[in-house]
């Protein structure tokens, strides 16, 4: 089966420094990839050449079996990419049911249509679906920018989800996420990875919530990829730990 | 649309069409500018308020709109054709301004804009030829709506009130849309659009494109209006005025050009009768507002109205508030 994403011999180097150097990994339908490693091991790096943001210095991407490079952000999200950022990223002055609305709308139709069309571009059951799946219901119809950081980052979850990608990555999901909120989003999306078979890559820091939620996880030093399989061991290798604390 | 909203509109619309009957012909005709000026600045409130580009170059729309609708109609060509001609122009020209939106933005955009609006009014001034120069041109016919003349100011008042409504309807569905979720999407959070497949490329150059044809109807009418036009009329200063129209009233409101063009075009005939102060006086009532009142006037009655029931109810949300 064609992995949905494949990275192979991925490298990017920034003048002399190679910050991502020769990584290669598949991921599966249904899988949950956690990529960890310690600060400047590469892993934000790696995460914008796959999504577009930074053009790869050698190697490739594949979405679907289908080379990705050069593609923008908006081209690879209609390729069904989804993904959240580390730092928050909703729109404040529209209402929360406006941020997932314009999550899908692009999704339907035509350019034309969309402007002739119904102006919720037929979407709002959906994003009211969506909306009290993240737990927002209450919210609605207030604006993004009045919500606390983790209701905001559960929107930014829920939009990543809004179009129905078979690709969605985390970037740092749990970063300022108080506890209660934090065993919510994971539940989401283990709920999401389980009933819809979503796949997710997520880069983390907390390695509770990465270790809990992971099927598989890959670990970073220094741009390459050290480590390799399950939690339990990954948790347990000698070279990971020697990564985390220094040899 | 609510039964209030539905109330609301039909009383504007109402006072709209009888307001002209009870004022002398100069009365009639300070409207009129009042709603050509309303359009241009409804089009820079797509560009900036919505979608949030810089832009200094409304007047040079409306310029190329007016010399456009004005050489056309006097060589004979009719007048709808005229200006269909200038607002497509416009928008063809408009989007290709966008292109360094795409590479720039806030004040390094502002200058660029700054400079095409610059070089318009040169083409203007410079090719007599075309334009007559710095003597204009002279003459500009109205036009003839299903075989009714539009010469006297009453029966062209109505002419321009059609169109007005015309394009504040086309407007409001614009931003009702999809697109103008994009366009907002765009002014708030630009890397995140595109992360959700908003095409940023696409949502900057349709901004641009769609507010400089409302520009170029507005020239377009103008050049009808006042049946003079030169290149003085479509200068930078004009170019800062609509976009005062638009801070003031409130950009991003749908009413706040609206408001705003009525309050620039109405404020020197208040402030006549002040004679050689006028200008202090309107400079100093713009810096009080936009001190105290940066989001414009409706910015401040919505802050008003959202505190008031805020107070009535204390538990009720912002949303709840603010309806």
């Amino acid at each position: 089966m064609t992995p949905v994403l494949s990275v192979r011999n991925v490298s990017k180097s920034f003048g002399g420094l190679r910050a991502v150097d020769d990584v290669s990994f598949d991921v599966h339908q249904g899988e949950i990839l956690g990529l960890i490693g310690p600060n400047g091991s590469g892993k934000s790096t790696l995460f914008n050449c796959v999504l577009g943001q930074l053009p790869a210095s050698t190697g490739t991407v594949l979405v679907d079996g289908k080379e990705v490079a050069g593609k923008r952000p908006c081209d690879l999200n209609k390729l069904g990419v989804g993904r959240t950022f580390q730092m928050l990223q909703v729109f404040p002055e529209m209402t929360v049911l406006d941020n997932i609305i314009l999550a899908g709308q692009e999704h339907k139709g035509t350019m034309l249509s969309r402007l002739f069309g119904k102006p919720d571009a037929g979407l709002t059951e959906e994003a009211l679906r969506m909306i009290d799946f993240f737990r927002l219901g209450h919210q609605t119809h207030e604006k993004a920018g009045s919500l606390s950081y983790g209701q905001q980052k559960l929107l930014d979850a829920a939009m990543a989800f809004m179009a129905g990608p078979k690709l969605v990555m985390l970037d740092e999901p749990a970063g300022g996420v108080n506890l209660t909120m934090l065993a919510d989003l994971k539940e989401r999306l283990k709920t999401f990875n389980q009933e819809r078979g979503a796949t997710f890559v997520v880069i983390e820091h907390n390695m509770e919530f990465v270790m809990s939620l992971c099927t598989r996880i890959i670990v970073l030093a220094n741009g390459r990829i050290i480590a390799e399989g399950d939690p339990e061991t990954v948790r347990n290798d000698p070279t990971v730990i020697e990564a985390y604390l220094g040899g | 649309m609510s039964k209030h909203s539905l109330l609301t509109l039909v009383a504007g619309l109402s006072i709209l069409i009888l307001l002209p009957f009870t004022q002398s012909n100069y009365g009639v005709f300070v409207l009129c500018s009042w709603l050509v000026y309303s359009i241009s600045a409804m089009g820079l409130n797509l560009t900036l308020g919505y979608a949030g580009q810089v832009s200094l170059a409304q007047a040079s729309f409306m310029g190329i709109g007016a010399y456009m609708t004005a050489l056309m109609t006097m060589a004979g060509v009719p007048w709808p054709a005229a200006m269909i001609a200038a607002m497509v122009s416009c928008f063809v020209i408009g989007f290709l301004l966008g292109y360094p939106a795409l590479r720039v933005q806030h004040h390094f955009l502002a200058f660029i804009t700054l400079a095409f609006n610059a070089l318009v009014v040169l083409v203007l001034r410079n090719e007599e030829w075309l334009t007559g120069g710095t003597y204009g041109i002279v003459g500009v016919p109205r036009p003839e709506v299903f075989g009714l003349p539009t010469q006297t100011p009453l029966a062209f008042y109505f002419f321009v009130l059609a169109l007005f409504v015309l394009m504040a309807a086309g407007l409001y569905a614009i931003i009702r849309s999809p697109w103008g979720r994009a366009f907002k999407a765009l002014r708030e959070n630009p890397i995140r659009a595109n992360s959700l497949g908003v095409d940023i490329r696409q949502t900057t150059l349709l901004a641009f494109a769609i507010g400089s044809s409302y520009g170029g109807l507005a020239g377009s009418l103008l050049a009808q209006l006042t049946q003079f036009i030169d290149p003085h009329s479509f200068g930078l200063t004009i170019s800062l005025k609509v976009l005062l129209m638009v801070i003031v009233g409130g950009a991003g409101f749908f009413f706040g050009p609206i408001l705003g063009a009525l309050l620039i075009v109405l404020a020197p005939e208040f402030l006549r009768f002040t004679e050689g102060y006028y200008l202090m006086i309107y400079a100093t009532l713009v810096i009080v507002l936009m001190v105290f009142c940066p989001t414009g006037l409706l910015g401040l009655v919505e802050r008003a109205r959202t505190a008031m029931k805020l107070r009535q109810n204390p538990n009720a949300t912002t949303w709840e508030a603010g309806r």
